[in-house]
């Protein structure tokens, strides 16, 4: 007989109370298990999706808000800009490109962004089936988003006014798809895209009355916003309080911004880490008490095992080693519940669709969550352990 | 064999107690009887090495216990002394086999099946292997525990109070049992009681089927 199964026998010769210290102490481990993966996932996204944007111009409004619609594509933008106005920022000295962004329609759900070939090219994504656009009207599917609609190469469609479902559908104007994309893990999986000209030319037809109309919606065609790279660093420090001050659109740095959001975010997991600290302070607590009860109830039998020849130390193994399964029992199912609050928040704040946030994610940092767990255990544990090396064998032969 | 020489034990803060010397010849059966407190249990303790003499010479099992450190005192206990505590101590979390398997365990022995049937077989319990300690009668419980006593082949098996809360015809029982596993491996036996009928129901005239000689029997009261 081994020892740990000997404990695993032990542990669970008193079910209610084992179940209960390893569902207290999974609970604390699930909190930090779900902290962990979502600001993996959060970063991993930021850092993919951000990549290689040094700013990004369009409507004034909310900073934040220009780049969670704009790069991440996560909410709404706050207006549209002037294409003339994006045509000059090309031309600005310290600008290296400029890929612009119109949004405006969605298909089931999934943005339709007019831009250009750069926008593929910035996050390096690959073609899995058929090939670019060459011509207004003609769309290429990032990887999710195909499989999820079932698209196929050649499939025509029409797209829904807005960025959310319930919008109207623009009947007369039909997409055809012409390619798909490769996953590339980035924000392009999510969306269909196509050339800008597409989206002007869906609303242009919708909205004009007739040529003359047609013709000067032309001449004020607008874009969304314009994701801007700059020639040198330098440029921060100028560039966006040029656009700021001189043009009628605003600059938003995304680093700056997500670092913002991440401060606003930071308090909210504070609040939650210190909620799984408080949790895994209870656990432990539990956990000595069961332990410690154990060792006072079996006074008898552990002695019984010094009487037997066992060292002192190997009594003492014996109850580590229950620490020892309460702290993996707990942290497998701490794991599985943290997996399963973070596919649940992605579930139902739609970000698994998004941010790519979900469960049944497995960064290196979560082997944390073991190490923790069995140091809490173990950690409770060594009091009862001490008792249980200490225990007196005249006391069971004198009957006490 | 069991052999003490000036044998004196002194409890921190407590009295000091002196022991009677005596030679227990391989495969003698020692009545220890005296009223509860009188040191039964420390010179139990002694014999089987848990605490050290204060004074005295105190060979076990042809071993010298006076010189023998710490660890090395578990590992002589595991494989030299049987143990039949008062309370029996089978753990309820184990299956009465486990039990026995918990022996060899503590004993850092590997888990021989075959051993552990053997000995619940010779001591008539091998049907209840599976059983937990709960399920057992009183009777049966005593007989697993002597069975774990006896699983390792000890030299010397120590009894401590194996009467006590008995009626006569268990208490008769009980001894019957002890003396037949004790003679059947040769093991010297002590008996630890303060129980007045052990001393008749020990008596050689009423284990004659056993074959134990009166020579055999001593007798020791503290």
């Amino acid at each position: 007989m081994k020892t740990l199964a000997l404990a695993w026998r032990y542990l669970w010769s008193r079910p209610l109370g084992a179940a209960l210290n390893v569902l207290l102490l999974s609970l604390g481990l699930a909190s930090i298990t779900f902290l962990l993966l979502v600001g993996h996932q959060l970063s991993r996204a930021f850092d993919r999706d951000l990549a290689g944007i040094d700013v990004v111009v369009g409507a004034k409004g909310s900073p934040m808000q220009l780049i969670l619609s704009g790069v991440l594509h996560i909410d709404v933008p706050p207006g549209n800009v002037p294409l003339q106005a994006v045509r000059a920022l090309e031309k600005h000295p310290m600008v290296a490109s400029v890929i612009p962004i119109s949004l405006g329609d969605n298909f089931r759900g999934y943005r339709i962004v007019g831009t250009s070939h750069a926008y593929l090219t910035h996050y390096e994504a690959t073609l899995a089936q058929g090939r670019l656009w060459d011509a207004p009207m003609q769309v290429v599917l990032g990887a999710t988003a195909a499989a999820k609609l079932g698209a196929t190469l050649g499939q025509r469609f029409v797209g829904t006014h807005g960025l959310g479902a319930g919008g109207h559908a623009h009947g007369d104007s039909a997409y055809t798809v012409v390619g798909i994309l490769a996953p590339s893990g980035s924000v392009l999986d999510r969306l269909i895209l196509t050339d800008s000209a597409s989206v002007w030319k869906v609303h242009e037809d919708f909205t004009a009355l007739d040529d003359d109309d047609r013709k000067a919606m032309e001449e004020d065609r607008e874009v969304t916003m314009a994701l801007v790279k700059y020639k040198t660093p330098m440029a921060a420090l100028s560039f966006p309080r040029y656009v700021n001050t001189s043009t009628e659109m605003q600059a938003a740095a995304p680093a700056l911004e997500i670092s913002r959001l991440l401060n606003m975010l930071g308090l909210g997991t504070d609040v939650l880490r210190a909620f799984a600290g408080v949790l895994l302070l209870t656990a432990a607590l539990s956990v000595f008490i069961a332990l410690w009860s154990a060792v006072r109830e079996r006074r008898g039998d552990l002695a019984l095992l010094r009487m037997l020849g066992a060292p002192p130390a190997k009594v003492a193994a014996l109850l580590l080693c229950e620490a020892v399964w309460l702290g993996l029992l707990a942290a497998a199912l701490g794991l599985l519940l943290g997996q399963g609050f973070a596919a649940a928040l992605g579930w139902f704040l739609k970000l698994d669709t998004t941010l790519l946030i979900g469960g049944m994610v497995w960064p290196s940092e979560l082997a944390v969550v073991p190490a923790l767990a069995l140091g809490v255990s173990l950690g409770a544990a060594l009091l009862p352990a001490l008792g249980a090396y200490r225990v007196s064998v005249l006391e069971l032969l004198q009957g006490r | 064999m069991i052999r003490t020489q000036g044998l004196r034990y002194q409890y921190p803060n407590g009295p000091l107690l002196a022991f009677p010397d005596v030679e227990v010849p391989q495969g003698a059966v020692l009545l220890l009887s005296g009223p509860s407190g009188c040191g039964k249990s420390t010179w139990l303790a002694l014999v089987a090495a848990l605490v050290a003499p204060t004074a005295g010479a105190l060979v076990v099992a042809d071993q010298p216990l006076n010189a023998l450190k710490s660890v090395a005192a578990d590992a002589w206990r595991a494989r030299a002394i049987g143990f039949l505590p008062q309370r029996l101590h089978l753990s309820a979390a184990l299956s009465v086999y486990q039990n026995l398997a918990m022996a060899q365990w503590a004993a850092g022995q590997p888990e021989d099946t075959s051993r552990i049937h053997a000995a619940l077989q010779t001591l008539g319990v091998a049907d209840l292997a599976q059983r937990k300690p709960g399920e057992l009668s009183g009777g049966q419980a005593q007989r697993v525990a002597l069975a774990r006593a006896v699983l390792l082949q000890p030299r010397v098996i120590l009894a401590d109070e194996p009467t006590a809360s008995l009626d006569d015809a268990s208490a008769a029982q009980a001894v019957g049992l002890l003396l037949s596993a004790a003679l059947q491996q040769g093991a010297t036996l002590v008996i630890a009681t303060h129980d007045a009928r052990v001393a008749g129901l020990i008596a050689p005239d009423t284990h004659d089927q056993i074959g134990i000689q009166p020579s055999w029997l001593l007798r020791m009261s503290l």
